[in-house]
């Protein structure tokens, strides 16, 4: 049993972390934060599960081939809000066609929302394939070696 | 230079001093420093550093994501990009180095005399605040109604823009699979560079 402290210190943190992700994924547009923020900080959770247990483990939570359909969804899911708009009768991203009738923009709370979701899953896709390709291209390293 | 505006001595100067004097010596450590293990602490020491100075700006969006992106995946990123290399590196010739230093001091001088032109940190009629920056305060509760300006600007605003920079960050982990390969050492497709020449 390597890293004891280090092991049990990253099962205690490992949910809050993906919980202040998503706080601050959906909280972006009242407070600092939005999808870049907490797509990265999604990523790191599943980083440092990677480091403590191996990136077998992980790729057993996420595989590769899920992150790279993960990546062309948060793209498209952006690009898709855009399409719809326009469906709806606006402009490209005119995201006030989404509640036209609304008094208070509801449909930029949406459409913004929408986007950073988009945003936000192709960011911590991308973030974590490139982490995924970094280091499983080498065997585990000794510890002497750093 | 500006009229109406004048710049008060606090402590919070004096924060601004020490993070900047900090940021200097992290710098200098790096530059001086050959073992590529220390090299990427310090950046990531860097980039905290330089997130804590962003929020003494009154920048807290641009500290956030230099917290998150600078000092979080990038030290990871780099760690992991360290494995693949040697942990030191090597010693460079010292022949080029007098026209080198020339180049930075002489760059580095020329941006020092340009900062005697800059407006005043905060001058609300600098270039940067004046136009569209104050457009976008003005307008954005009636336009967007979201307090936070920031991501108005950058969701609903520039919305456009933002579609480009995800594409930008799609493409970066496009290029990693094509070069890294999803058929890497562990597991996947065995790629042998023998049989691959003719075709």
């Amino acid at each position: 049993m390597q890293h004891l402290i280090l092991k049990v210190t990253t099962k205690i943190l490992f949910a809050p972390i993906i919980v202040f992700a998503l706080y601050v994924q959906f909280h972006g547009d009242y407070g600092p934060g939005g999808g870049f923020q907490a797509g990265v900080i999604f990523a790191v959770a599943f980083i440092l599960h990677a480091f403590c247990f191996g990136l077998e483990q992980t790729r057993k939570v996420i595989p590769l081939k899920a992150l790279i359909i993960a990546m062309v969804v948060g793209v498209m899911f952006y690009a898709g809000t855009g399409v719809a708009t326009m469906l709806l009768g606006g402009n490209f991203l005119g995201y006030d066609q989404i509640a036209p009738e609304s008094t208070h923009h509801a449909g930029q709370h949406y459409g913004i929302i929408l986007v950073e979701w988009g945003v936000g899953v192709a960011v911590a896709s991308t973030m974590m394939t490139i982490f995924y390709l970094f280091t499983g291209r080498e065997p585990d390293i000794d510890q002497e070696d750093w | 230079m500006t009229e109406g505006y004048s710049y008060e001595v606090s402590p919070i100067l004096l924060v601004d001093l020490s993070l900047l004097t900090m940021l200097l010596v992290v710098a200098l450590a790096m530059l001086r420093s050959r073992h590529l293990f220390a090299v990427v602490m310090l950046s990531g020491i860097y980039s905290l550093l330089s997130a804590a100075f962003f929020v003494s700006l009154d920048a807290v969006d641009v500290a956030f994501t230099e917290a998150a992106v600078g000092a979080g995946v990038s030290t990871v990123l780099m760690l992991a990009g360290m494995l693949l290399t040697a942990r030191r590196e090597k010693p460079f010739e010292s022949r080029r180095v007098p026209i080198a230093r020339l180049a930075v001091f002489a760059t580095g001088a020329a941006l020092l005399y340009a900062t005697i032109d800059m407006p005043a940190f905060g001058d609300p009629n600098a270039p940067a605040n004046a136009y569209v920056g104050q457009a976008y305060i003005e307008e954005t509760p009636g336009d967007i109604s979201v307090p936070n300006i920031v991501t108005a600007v950058l969701a609903s605003y520039r919305g456009f823009d933002t579609l480009g920079e995800v594409i930008v960050v799609f493409t970066a982990g496009l290029a990693v699979i094509l070069l890294l390969g999803v058929g890497s050492a562990r597991g996947g497709r065995e790629v042998s560079d023998v049989d691959g020449e003719g075709s």
